[in-house]
């Protein structure tokens, strides 16, 4: 220790100097003294203030200390290191254990803080946790809900539709009852159809019998007619109406019975002509005789304009007197070739046309001359345009017939009926 | 000289007879060549080659009622034989001729034409057209309704030779209005005029579900059933032809029939006849079991199944016995019940030795195989199944035993008939590879019973049984 100086004291005696008047605190680092020597350099600065009284008096015990202070100033100089010096030792240590403590406190404050955030956080969290859970549960909720209905409705749906589907198929699909009825009706008509063949095979049996019977009443019947003779007169009896016998035969009773046969007239057979009258052929002979018949004896003129009977007879069966026109055939060239050629078909031998011997050696080939075997074709004119056969034109695989009408005008003259233009 | 030649010989001599002056030597000339060119398809070639044709036809236009006849009669007679012959006739131009003496007054002339006609028609379908572009359908239709029977056959069966090759020549002969003519005439007593009308409808009615409903609605049912029980044995076979060709068609068509009592007519009719005749009637079950089992059923309760089997059994020929099984086939495919009502007349047994005697045909092994298979496939009546476990061939011992393994799980009565008559034993003693169906069927099977039992029946038991015997070793006490 340096002396009685005492610090603490100084200290006081400064901070007891008012406010107005601390002008050090202006100099010196933050305003603050940091050494004792400070303070006087700080008043020492002091710009020309003037300093109160009692205060001046302070001041000059004060620089009296200074001046002690001074002369001891080396010492306190290197007693200040030596001490400075000697504490840095302790310095670092107290330093590091500082530190340390202050490490610690710090670390305990931050982890206080941070058990802090995490309560926080985990109250936060456990909130919207919840909150969130509790919508999903909602949702879930419905949703079973939801499916426990539809599941409710299906069944009753599936209930619904089994019944409509097994009505459906037995009465309009499949309908058993409707089946049974058919095929007893089938059988019904089966045994109905049986039952009828059956009569219709039975009736046409009898009737079978009936007409093979008819049949051999009729031969017997013929042959009794046949065998009239064979009857028995009052002198003799006939085979069949034997004397030992009690009855007759009943052949007895069928020759009594039967009328005897006569001689059969000998049909008269027609002629047949062919001729163009002959188209009367069709025509029953009974009603066009061919011969004359002569009107009958005594028989009066009937009263009236009627002509002779004579005549009207002869009219009535003239034989047809065709015209020209039909008793010829129109095309009779044509078939007189027709009928040449067949002749001829008929005599030949050999249907090959006789040809000359001259003309053995002409085995030239013909060549047409210039006119026909031009490339331009022959003129069409006059084979072409007037009345040319073109068979490929034609509407119908027939020809036209050329038929004349034949100038009827005096074939039958005088010889008409009607007394028409006669001079009475 | 063969007899050939002496005959062609003739034929030169008989060419310049045909144009005498005097007309019955023509006639007596052109019958001559008529019944020689009859007799032999040589001899009617030499007809045509003898360039005799167009004469003949120039003077079928001209001359009287008998030459005409005589002409038409060698037109026929050449014609009958082949279809080139058919058509040298077409060639020189003898339709139209014909046609025209369809139109003369005299019946006879008309029927010779129409006979002629018919004949060229026969042979196929061109032929059959140039004769109804010759205009021959309306004239043919006009002589179906003269009075006389024997014009009435002949134009009947031209038109049937007519229809029967197209389903456009049957229109034409339909549009001429020849349906309701030809029903008409069905009630006629005439056998043969009913043959060939049956025929002629029969033609007509099998080529197309229209023309079948036209000819269903000229009416003919009921009235065609009276002809199934007519004496003529051809009656019976046309008519029964004309209901299968009208049942073929549609399940509709064959309703009809049903409903009208055909299906009980057919059968009564099959069962008064013998062989071929038959056969039209059995393919007309098959048909209307076919359509659906509604039908079917109808013809198994027309007491149809006991008919079909004596046909099956009692019949020689093949094809007919192939017809039986296909319609066993057809009625009893649909339905448990319809396999039910097949397999209890013990027809089975029966297909199932067709299908495997070497001496049936192709066709008859392949129908009565299907049967086979289509009855068993819907039968669950046992003990017409369990004869099959013993003589049946695999491929057909499969459906058997796949249609045990379906029935047993659910029928204890069965299965204890199964095991009683023996099944259950030869069900074991089948062999099988593991993985195939009919191991599967057969595990099913075995399922169904105690596995005691299944042991017991095992092939082989008793052996496994002594030789436990042997291995054993009393308990020493």
């Amino acid at each position: 220790m340096i002396g009685t100086f005492s610090y603490a004291k100084f200290l006081k005696f400064l901070y007891s100097v008012p406010e107005a008047e601390r002008g050090w605190e202006k100099s010196g680092v933050n305003g603050k003294l940091t050494a004792p020597l400070d303070w006087l350099y700080g008043l020492v600065r002091l710009p020309g203030r003037r300093i109160v009284t009692p205060v001046v008096n302070q001041m000059r015990e004060a620089m009296a200390t200074l001046a002690r202070l001074q002369a001891r100033s080396k010492a306190v100089g290197q007693q200040y290191y030596f001490r400075n010096s000697v504490v840095d030792v302790f310095r670092k240590k107290e330093n590091d254990a500082a530190v340390k403590i202050q490490n610690w406190f710090r670390g305990c404050r931050v982890r206080a803080y941070i058990r802090h955030l995490h309560r926080a956080a985990i109250i936060v969290q456990k909130w919207w946790r919840s909150y969130l859970s509790r919508q999903h549960y909602q949702l879930v909720v419905k949703l079973a809900y939801y499916t426990m209905k539809m599941n409710l409705y299906n069944e009753m749906a599936v209930r619904i539709q089994r019944r409509w589907r097994g009505y459906k198929i037995r009465k309009y699909c499949f309908d058993y009852f409707y089946l049974k009825e058919y095929l007893r009706a089938v059988t019904e008509t089966n045994d109905a159809i049986r039952d009828a063949l059956e009569e219709f095979a039975e009736m046409k049996e009898r009737e079978e019998k009936k007409a093979a019977l008819e049949r051999e009443e009729k031969k017997r019947d013929y042959q009794a007619r046949k065998m009239h003779y064979l009857l028995s007169t009052k002198q003799i009896p006939g085979i069949y109406n034997s004397p030992f016998r009690k009855d007759p035969d009943p052949w007895e009773l069928r020759l009594q019975k039967a009328k005897p046969l006569t001689h059969q007239r000998p049909r008269v057979k027609q002629k047949h002509s062919i001729s163009l009258t002959s188209w009367l052929a069709c025509t029953s002979n009974r009603s066009f005789p061919r011969s004359e018949i002569l009107p009958p004896i005594n028989r009066k003129q009937c009263q009236g304009p009627f002509r002779d009977i004579a005549e009207v007879l002869e009219q009535r069966y003239k034989p047809l007197e065709p015209t020209l026109r039909e008793a010829e055939p129109i095309n009779e060239l044509k078939e007189a070739r027709e009928d040449l050629r067949r002749q001829e078909w008929i005599r030949n031998v050999n249907d090959n046309m006789f040809l000359p011997f001259s003309s053995y050696h002409k085995n030239e080939k013909y060549v047409p001359s210039m006119h026909s075997s031009s490339k331009y074709g022959p003129n069409s004119y006059g084979c072409q345009r007037f009345r040319d056969e073109n068979p490929k034109k034609w509407i119908c695989p027939k020809d036209f017939q050329t038929v004349l009408p034949s100038f009827d005008l005096f074939s039958k003259y005088g010889k008409l009926y009607s007394k028409a233009g006669q001079i009475v | 000289m063969s007899q050939r030649q002496v005959l062609q010989g003739v034929m030169s001599l008989l060419r310049p007879l045909l144009l005498d002056v005097v007309p019955t030597i023509q006639q007596t000339a052109a019958l001559a060549l008529g019944r020689l060119a009859n007799y032999n398809d040589d001899l009617a070639e030499a007809v045509v080659k003898g360039d005799i044709l167009p004469q003949l036809v120039y003077s079928l236009a001209e001359q009287n009622r008998f030459y005409k006849k005589a002409a038409a009669f060698v037109l026929r007679a050449v014609g009958k034989h082949s279809p080139q012959l058919a058509q040298a006739i077409v060639d020189c131009g003898a339709l139209d001729t014909l046609v025209i003496c369809l139109e003369d007054f005299d019946p006879g002339v008309k029927e010779a034409a129409a006979w002629a006609l018919g004949y060229i028609a026969r042979h196929n379908a061109e032929l059959s057209q140039a004769v109804v572009d010759a205009g021959a359908v309306p004239l043919l239709v006009l002589c179906i309704q003269e009075p006389e029977v024997a014009l009435k056959r002949i134009a009947a069966s031209a038109l049937s030779d007519i229809s029967k090759h197209s389903p456009e020549l049957a229109q034409t002969v339909v549009d001429a209005g020849a349906i309701a003519h030809l029903a008409q005439m069905i009630l006629n007593p005439d056998a043969k005029l009913k043959r060939q009308i049956l025929s002629a409808l029969s033609q007509i009615a099998k080529h197309s579900v229209d023309l079948a409903e036209m000819v269903v609605e000229a009416e003919i049912f009921p009235v065609v059933l009276t002809c199934l029980k007519d004496k003529d044995e051809y009656v019976k076979k046309n008519a029964s032809t004309l209901i299968r060709e009208i049942a073929k068609h549609t399940p509709e068509l064959s309703q009809l029939i049903v409903n009208a009592g055909g299906v009980a007519a057919v059968i009564d009719c099959i069962g008064s006849c013998k062989g071929n005749i038959r056969l039209p009637g059995i393919m007309m079950l098959g048909y209307v079991a076919a359509h659906s089992e509604n039908l079917a059923m109808a013809v198994i309760i027309s007491k149809g199944v006991p008919q079909l089997s004596l046909c099956l059994s009692e019949e020689p020929e093949d094809h007919i016995k192939a017809a039986a099984a296909w319609a066993l086939g057809q009625i009893g495919r649909h339905t448990p019940e319809h396999a039910r009502a097949v397999a209890v007349t013990n027809t089975l047994p029966v297909l199932l030795s067709l299908y495997m005697s070497t001496e049936s045909s192709e066709d008859l092994q392949v129908k009565s195989k299907k049967a086979i298979k289509s009855i068993l496939q819907k039968c669950t009546y046992l003990p017409a199944l369990e004869p099959f476990l013993y003589d049946a061939p695999p491929n057909i011992l499969k459906h058997v035993v796949g249609q045990f393994s379906k029935v047993l799980p659910h029928d204890s009565k069965a299965r204890r008939l199964f095991v009683t008559s023996g099944g259950l034993k030869k069900v074991q003693e089948i062999k099988a590879e593991p993985g195939s169906l009919l191991q599967e069927y057969i595990n099913s099977i075995n399922n169904c019973y105690p596995e005691e039992i299944v042991r017991y029946y095992s092939p082989g038991y008793s052996e496994t049984l002594l030789q436990r015997v042997d291995s054993y070793q009393p308990l020493a006490n």
